[in-house]
């Protein structure tokens, strides 16, 4: 078959039923992306003879005589499409993974189709922004900007890998080509609960192409966490990498490596297994209570499971005062139970890693992840290797949210590859991200709160249930952090939490943007709302008169806590609350729907998180002088759609006197900088760089001081010594002679480092909200006005705040609105597709006004704050709370989907 | 995605090789078929280059041939006096696939395929399109296209039949419609569709389809009186349950959207 691809023509075989998608990658067109391989979401768009079209689903028998264009046949970096330089100027995009699809959907675009974007990028889902940067790039609007010398940090700087993304040459984590490439895939476990009794792979191991089939009998007997923290005993031990016990359906059985994903894929059909049923339980009231099937009752204490005797992986009970008696007396009182649903992260990239030995026979894992170093560490852990003879890397990752702090695909590429010798690759699914990838922990919550005759409260009790699902990757983290900010935010007198993590034989629950604080969140803002209207008071008023100060302590249960969590000197949520009420008060949002059946609301919440997580988080980094005057910095965070590279570049920018252009930067890869726990807790931009702060300045001095010694040298001129020396772009000038950065190396190498622990932590303060209209005959909710404020410190990147803001709300209404992963009581997932799980489209987002708060924190680097998960907490409730203002009912289960609200309204 | 039990794909040019071996099926544009994992299927029968003119139009009818794309079909311009074709837009809009997909989609194979959610289904049933079947020895059959959808990814296409187009008459191109639609998002997968058309006699039809398994029809002479309509809609039983609506919400919300469309085809308020 004979085709052209971005003018160069093609001669290749097409393989039965093989779509032109992966035609395209096999002849190393990377820049054509897979998000769903199912035509959903559009990232594969590449233009035939000129009309768009989804590459999966495009069959490639047809493609004879046909011209193909894709995104890197646009434009190049040296000569870009308008489309791709309005892209980069505009920052639409954050891990970039969607970007090649829009770009290719929008160069169909006229001029008059800029009014029709919501319709005309239906086919196109974007995870990370919100959409707004999205329609700026495509309406040629600019938000970065060029920095100063020496002043990068307070501007929109742009993404260093920002043209490289946009022209499809930024390689993702499966970008790459690899010679003698193996496939695994994986045969999925068909029920709930079981124990393979046998398992024959006879039949599979004999198909042409099929190199090894690995068994629970090939498992390494270590058990693990897939979950992955600084510390490895945050996690129970419960996990296998193949386990002859199956706990939810889709669990690993056998994985085949073969030398097509096809053959592989064929040869997991001919594995017969037999299996012994085991009663199941999908439900985490029945699952912990007596009598209930249980799923680890073979592990010890070793495993770090709080209670396998009742499925529990983790509890907590704590009180502090009295909460009944002080309910008992309270002028108003609340009392409610709030849930929220299982939501799917949906990362346009999956999970993926590919693994290989090296020239020294050292193992080199290529994964999709946001902690490389933690995963090498249980990879060492689990394989009883010594930590230099593996490698874990990432290219630019496509997404994460939390679910890629799991270590999902490195543990059986690790396996096969040991095995073979040569090297694997293991790519999810779609719908395996939807079926077997962690998802966001559904949670049954709760509350019940007083307030005295002044507004003030009382009392505030949670009481927390969460379906950890069959493994407790996160099942403990993400309980303890749930109670923990949301609960503290409010000062009380009385407060009681009772929390407890449960397991069930559904598929693993795992670590989400927020932690567990949203479902919390949620709960108590509704709670707090429903409050302040008891109470008769506006509620920013109760608030005002309830949240924590600086100064007070942060209490959950125990007014004594030792703990590093303060106040940075830099409290913001008074202004945020402020910032709020008062945009609030001016004219703005869209036009109300006219109509009987529109009813309109407003409704605010607010939400805190610590700047770090808990117990330790470390960056070590380092900074070098390279002899042309660039900087080569070493640092382990991975980019993934964090914008963490762009603010480290403007970091080392600003400290050592340049521009983010001579920055070259090196990172998420075991062998360029020592240690760093990874990007999650949104640790990125205040340990990793403030560790690169400090390696900036030490190198600074080092670079002054050598130019002294330099100068010194040639001027035997006493009176000049000691003259001020700095540094500046090219090198260092002490008085008017410029010591070259050539110079400088030339005495040997200049290189600092710097580290961080990631203690003490600080606080960031979000307060949403939002007006909105609601059809009280269909349900539907339509946003007219949605309001951020941030405290985020010191603003160091405007525009990619904005977009983290922006991208953290729209996940929200996501979570608020649409999404919802439903199963069938027996541990099915039935929407395991894009087309059946409701992502947001451009269609769905609103803008949303972002405010930052004046703060300077003490602790962060230049006075910045961290600012990713945060901004998601607070939209579901204060979207609740709009809705209950409209409608005068309270909805009190996720998503607020129409149908569920139209039957609220119906029953009054 | 690749289908990977597929074993040849076989692209006919002349009626007598559209054949169909066991673990074969008709391939129209393929965007459903290489969307889904598809178990047993062992080749693909490539209907789309058989030269069928993808859109007829005479005086009294309206041939819209199977591998017609949707793209093709949303370009068909008005006739004088076509006062139904806003809703082959409004239809095409209805999908959850967007214009790119339409590139490739045919029109036979979303009726096809017979998703409630198929809005080529609404529109051809809206209009009382007749469906033109190919059976598998040689001959042709026709039905209405109300009658040819009869549950979820249901047809009475007999092994080996394939569908060869969708007749409309210009009588109803010409009649008033009247167009409802809702999903759990804005722009998202249908929870249900409710469309009205007026003829030039008076006769008044009332389709739902998406919230419903498959096309349902309420026919009266005139536009009917709200008591009238209210009836027939609670006569409805089954509503439709996917993760895209509840079929109690489906059938509040079509109720009232059919009488909405009612008062907007001239039914007294
Ligand atoms: C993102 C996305 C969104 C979608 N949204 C919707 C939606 O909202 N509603 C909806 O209904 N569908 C939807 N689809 C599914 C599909 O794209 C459409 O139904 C499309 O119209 C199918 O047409 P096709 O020509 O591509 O069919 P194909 O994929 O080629 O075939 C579909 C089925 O019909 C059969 N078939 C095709 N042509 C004929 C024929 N002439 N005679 C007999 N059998 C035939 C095939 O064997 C197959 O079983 C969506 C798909 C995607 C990728
Ligand atoms: S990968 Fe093709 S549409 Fe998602
Ligand atoms: S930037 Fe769009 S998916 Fe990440």
């Amino acid at each position: 078959m004979r085709f052209e691809v971005n003018g160069t023509p093609l001669d290749v075989e097409v393989e039965p039923g093989q779509v032109l998608r992966t035609l395209l990658r096999e002849n190393e067109h990377y820049e054509v992306k897979k998000g769903c391989d199912a035509g959903d979401c559009g990232a594969c768009s590449v233009l035939v003879d000129g009309d768009a079209v989804h590459s999966c689903i495009y069959p490639a028998h047809r493609l004879e005589g046909r011209s193909v264009t894709t995104v890197a046949g646009l434009g190049s970096p040296d000569h870009p499409h308008p489309l791709q330089q309005a892209f980069v100027a505009a920052a639409g995009f954050q891990c970039g993974f969607c970007t090649a699809g829009m770009i290719v959907t929008a160069s169909t675009f006229s001029d008059a189709d800029r009014d029709d974007l919501p319709r005309l990028l239906k086919g196109n889902l974007c995870r990370c922004t919100g959409y707004r940067s999205i329609h700026d790039a495509i309406c040629g609007v600019t938000n970065t900007e060029t920095a100063p010398t020496g002043e990068a940090t307070g501007h929109s700087v742009r993404a260093p890998a920002g043209m490289r993304v946009a022209t499809g040459r930024e390689e993702y984590t499966l970008d790459h080509t690899t010679t003698g490439l193996l496939h695994l895939a994986v045969l999925g476990s068909p029920h709930p609960h079981a124990r393979i009794v046998s398992i024959d792979t006879s039949a599979a191991e004999a198909m042409p192409g099929v190199e090894l089939v690995l068994t629970h009998l090939d498992s390494p007997a270590t058990l693990f966490s897939t979950g992955r923290h600084e510390s490895r005993n945050d996690d129970p031990d419960d996990t296998l990498v193949l386990d002859p016990v199956l706990r939810f359906r889709g669990q690993r059985v056998a994985a085949v490596v073969a030398d097509s994903v096809r053959t592989a894929q064929l040869a997991t059909e001919r594995i017969v297994v037999e299996y012994e049923l085991l009663p199941a339980v999908f439900d985490p009231e029945q699952a912990r209570a007596q009598g209930a099937p249980l799923l680890h009752a073979d592990k010890g204490m070793e495993s770090r499971i709080a209670a396998p005797e009742r499925n529990t992986v983790a509890e907590m009970h704590g009180e502090t005062g009295d909460v009944e008696a002080a309910l008992a007396t309270s002028a108003a009182t609340v009392e409610g139970t709030w849930r929220t649903q299982r939501v799917s992260h949906a990362s346009l990239e999956t999970h993926a890693t590919r693994g290989w030995l090296d020239r020294d026979g050292r193992l080199v894992l290529r994964t999709s992840s946001q902690v490389p170093y933690l995963v090498r560490d249980e990879i060492c852990h689990v394989f009883a290797l010594h930590p230099d003879h593996v490698r874990v890397f990432t290219a630019r990752v496509g997404g994460g949210f939390g679910g890629k702090q799991e270590l999902l695909t490195e543990d059986i590429v690790t396996l096969a590859v040991l095995r073979l010798g040569r090297p694997v690759q293991y790519e999810f699914t779609r719908t395996d991200e939807f079926t077997i990838a962690p998802t966001r922990h559904p949670m049954r919550v709760t509350v019940r709160a007083g307030a005295d005759a002044e507004g003030r409260l009382t009392a505030l009790a949670v009481d927390q249930l969460m379906d950890t699902g069959a493994y407790g990757n996160h099942g403990i983290g993400v309980m303890y952090h749930s109670v923990h900010e949301s609960v503290s935010v409010y000062r009380a007198p009385n407060k009681r939490v009772d929390a407890q993590s449960v397991y069930t034989n559904n598929l693993p629950s795992g670590a989400f943007r927020g932690y567990g604080l949203g479902q919390v969140i949620f709960a108590i803002e509704s709670a707090m709302d429903e409050l302040a209207r008891r109470c008769g008071l506006d509620p920013f008023e109760f608030r005002r008169r309830n949240v924590i100060t600086p100064g007070e302590p942060m209490v959950v249960v125990d007014p004594g806590e030792v703990t590093d969590l303060g106040y940075g000197n830099s409290y913001g949520l008074d202004q945020c609350l402020d910032l709020v009420q008062d945009a609030l008060r001016t004219p703005g949002g869209l036009t109300p729907p006219s109509g009987p059946r529109w009813r309109l609301g407003t409704g605010v919440a607010l939400a805190m998180i610590a700047t770090m997580p808990p117990r330790g988080h470390f960056a070590d980094t380092t900074v070098e002088l390279l002899a042309d005057g660039d900087y080569s910095i070493g640092v382990g965070t991975a980019e993934f759609g964090n914008g963490t590279t762009t603010v480290h570049g403007q970091l080392v920018a600003s400290a050592l006197g340049t521009t983010p252009d001579r920055v070259r930067i090196r990172q998420s890869d075991t062998d360029v900088a020592r240690y760093d726990t990874g990007a999650f807790g949104s640790a990125g931009v205040v340990v990793a760089g403030k560790a690169l702060l400090a390696a900036s300045h030490k190198l600074a001095a080092a670079m002054r001081e050598r130019a002294l010694r330099l100068v010194d040298a040639e001027r035997h001129d006493e009176s000049l010594r000691d003259e001020a020396a700095g540094v500046v772009p090219g090198g260092v000038r002490v008085g008017d002679r410029l010591v070259t950065a050539a110079e400088l190396v030339a005495a040997g190498p200049l290189i600092a480092d710097g580290s961080h622990d990631g203690t003490p932590r600080s606080v960031a303060f979000n307060v949403h909200a939002f007006q909105v209209a609601v059809d009280e005959a269909t349900g539907e909710v339509q946003i007219l006005r949605s309001i951020q404020a941030a405290d985020a410190g010191t603003v160091l990147n405007p525009e990619q705040l904005r977009g983290q803001i922006e991208g953290g709300t729209a996940q929200a209404i996501g979570t608020a609105l649409y999404e919802e992963m439903m199963l069938d009581g027996e541990g099915r997932v039935i929407t395991d597709a894009f087309r059946n799980y409701r992502t947001p489209k451009f269609s769905d987002i609103p803008v949303t006004e972002v405010l930052f708060a004046d703060t300077f924190d003490e602790l962060g680097p230049l006075g910045a704050k961290s600012m990713s998960e945060a901004p998601y907490n607070p939209v579901a409730p204060a979207l609740a709370n709009a809705i209950r203002d409209a409608l005068g009912i309270r909805p009190q289960e996720l998503p607020m989907s129409r149908d569920r609200l139209w039957r609220m309204i119906a029953a009054g | 995605m690749d289908l990977i039990t597929v074993q040849q794909i076989r692209v006919p040019a002349t009626r007598d090789e559209v054949t169909f071996a066991p673990g074969e099926r008709p391939l129209g544009g393929g965007t459903w078929l290489f969307s889904e994992p598809q178990e047993g299927l062992t080749g693909l029968v490539d209907l789309t280059a058989l030269g069928w003119e993808p859109l007829t139009v005479t005086d009294d009818l309206l041939t819209v041939a199977a591998t017609c794309t949707i793209a093709e079909l949303t370009r068909l311009p008005a006739h004088d006096g076509w006062a139904a074709h806003p809703l082959i837009a409004l239809c095409a809009d209805s999908l959850l696939a967007s214009w790119k997909i339409w590139n490739v989609a045919t029109v036979g194979g979303n009726v096809a395929l017979a998703l409630p959610a198929g809005a080529m289904t609404s529109l051809m049933s809206t209009l009382d399109a007749t469906a033109v079947i190919w059976t598998a020895d040689g001959g042709e059959r026709r039905m209405p296209v109300t009658e040819f959808v009869t549950d979820v990814r249901v047809t009475r296409l007999a092994p080996g039949e394939v569908l060869r187009a969708l007749e409309v008459r210009t009588a109803a191109l010409r009649s008033r419609t009247a167009f409802r639609r809702i999903a759990l998002s804005p722009l998202g997968r249908s929870g249900t569709l409710v469309t009205g058309r007026r003829g030039a006699d008076g006769e008044t039809v009332i389709t739902i389809t998406a919230g419903t398994p498959r096309p349902v029809q309420l026919r009266f002479d005139e536009v009917p009186s709200e008591r009238a309509l209210a009836d027939a809609m609670s006569r409805i039983e089954e509503w439709y349950d996917d993760p895209h609506g509840s079929p109690d919400w489906r059938r509040a919300v079509s109720t009232l959207f059919a009488e909405e469309i009612r008062q907007e085809l001239g039914g007294a308020a």
